[in-house]
């Protein structure tokens, strides 16, 4: 299973705020631990990552510095700021909504998610 | 596979391709080199994670690049985010995207030193007139440095952009000719309907060529009447005079539509008019040879087109020489001097048109 190009795009502020909430890193290591993270499920374009970390740093969530990496070459190194803890705290009480509505209604329709036909009375043709 | 580690030259092959991959991405206006930079330390640490897991570094580097994704997407989500830069390429151009890194600030500064030449270089070059006695405002509207100011600038600054987007030699050269041809065009085309309606400097070409064709022309005849073998020309020398008459019937052409048709008669009006006069006689001249050799060797195609040609370009210089006249004298507006030059072109083309239709038929090919 994959996740739509929305969702996927909708949650990418969410999971890297959160993941640099955790310490610091860069591109590389963020998408892998987003696909560790999601099973494989949410798979990203590797470069797309990358306009999404520089939207972050614009808006001032995240910063960046250069470093030399263990491997001797140039790295660049993201870093959450204040702003971007304040903005995380923001995401994850949406997120947590989207999943309460979500999760009341899906055990509401509980009974019909393990069978394949679900009839609808509303539609049955009249 | 087990060769991937021993093998070395995979090493330099996979570098080649690195390189090839990320001369590629900086095509982009908006990937700046930093952005590459980072894009390639992915591209690196997603091809040893590959190796790692068994694959040569032909197969790494491919699978990377496909993970990376298109192109096309990635620079045009670059440029979605990053708008504001294509707007400064626009302005500062080149790699001022570069940012912090050293050698764009060498570079900077080298494009700089470069703008600044080419500035004072194109601040030079159009003082160059004045050393010639041509001022900048003197001629209001058609003058010469308001027609050719853009030849001042512009090469300068397409020699700016040649240089800083490396431009092959073909191109520089394609460039160079371009503004050469343009300059001259606009230096030659009559612009005598332009709403200023003054000619400026166009009408210097006739001003020399003019009086120039006109010594020409009398020098034939005179060698002609002192010699008196006008008759026995020889049909090289017959053909040399149809040619020079279409030049002068071009001249002409073109005075006309070059002179300001409201302006009184003047002197080269005079000097037109002995042009049309000499060239008139150089005409009934070569008419008399055409004639004559027709006469002692009957038709060919080429004195029958010769004899076209010359019998339309009488009648043309007739009338023009009368008008001229008359214009002179002021009884005949220029205006239908012009028209008479200028139905005369549909005139000639029509016989151009017979003789290169029709003769092969009449002619049966000969």
């Amino acid at each position: 299973m994959s996740i739509n190009k929305d969702l996927v795009t909708a949650s990418s502020t969410a999971l890297v705020l959160a993941i640099l909430a955790e310490g610091d890193s860069y591109g590389y290591a963020i998408l892998k631990r987003v696909r560790g993270l999601s099973g494989g499920a949410l798979e990203w374009t590797d470069g797309m990552l990358y306009p999404v970390l520089h939207r972050l740093e614009r808006s001032g969530l995240i910063q960046s510095r250069w470093a030399k990496a263990e491997s001797g070459r140039r790295r660049k190194y993201y870093r959450i700021t204040g702003a971007g803890r304040d903005q995380l705290a923001d995401e994850r009480r949406q997120w947590q909504t989207v999943d309460k509505t979500l999760g009341k209604i899906w055990s509401a329709t509980a009974d019909c998610a393990n069978t394949s036909v679900t009839p609808v009375p509303l539609l049955q043709r009249s | 596979m087990d060769k991937k580690r021993t093998g070395n030259p995979t090493v330099g092959q996979l570098e080649k391709q690195i390189e090839a991959w990320r001369a590629h991405l900086r095509k982009s206006q908006t990937i700046t080199s930093q952005d590459a930079a980072e894009l390639e330390d992915h591209l690196r640490e997603q091809i040893a994670a590959l190796g790692a897991d068994g694959l040569s570094d032909d197969e790494a580097f491919l699978v990377a690049v496909k993970r990376m994704g298109a192109f096309d997407a990635l620079t045009r989500e670059f440029s979605r985010e990053h708008s504001d830069r294509l707007w400064k390429q626009l302005v500062l151009s080149g790699d001022d995207r570069d940012g912090g890194t050293e050698s764009a600030a060498a570079g900077w500064s080298r494009r700089m030193w470069v703008a600044l030449g080419l500035a004072i270089a194109a601040a030079v070059a159009i003082k160059i007139p004045a050393l010639f006695g041509i001022a900048f405002d003197a001629e209001p509207g058609g003058g010469f440095c308001p027609r050719n100011i853009s030849f001042f600038a512009f090469p300068f600054i397409a020699a700016y952009f040649a240089w800083d987007r490396p431009l092959p030699l073909r191109g520089r050269l394609a460039l160079a000719a371009v503004f050469a041809v343009a300059a001259t065009v606009v230096n030659a085309f009559p612009f005598a309907f332009s709403p200023k309606g003054e000619p400026g400097h166009t009408f210097v070409l006739t001003r020399i060529f003019a009086p120039l064709f006109a010594l020409l022309l009398i020098a034939f005849i005179v060698t002609m009447a002192t010699t008196g073998r006008a008759i026995d020309v020889k049909r090289e020398v017959l053909i040399l005079f149809d040619l020079l008459l279409a030049v002068v019937f071009g001249l002409l052409l073109y005075s006309a539509s070059a002179r300001d048709a409201i302006a009184r008669p003047g002197l080269m009006d005079w000097i037109q008019l002995t042009l049309v006069g000499t060239a008139l006689a150089v005409d009934v001249l070569a008419l008399w040879a055409i004639g004559s050799r027709i006469f002692e060797f009957g038709f060919t195609p080429n004195r029958v087109a010769a004899l076209g040609e010359n019998i339309a370009l009488l009648v043309n210089l007739g009338g023009s020489a009368v008008l001229y006249a008359g214009f002179i004298r002021g009884r005949v507006a220029f205006s239908r001097l012009c028209d008479w030059q200028k139905f005369y072109l549909y005139v000639l083309a029509a016989w151009a048109a017979v003789v290169a239709l029709l003769f092969p038929l009449v002619f049966g090919f000969a």
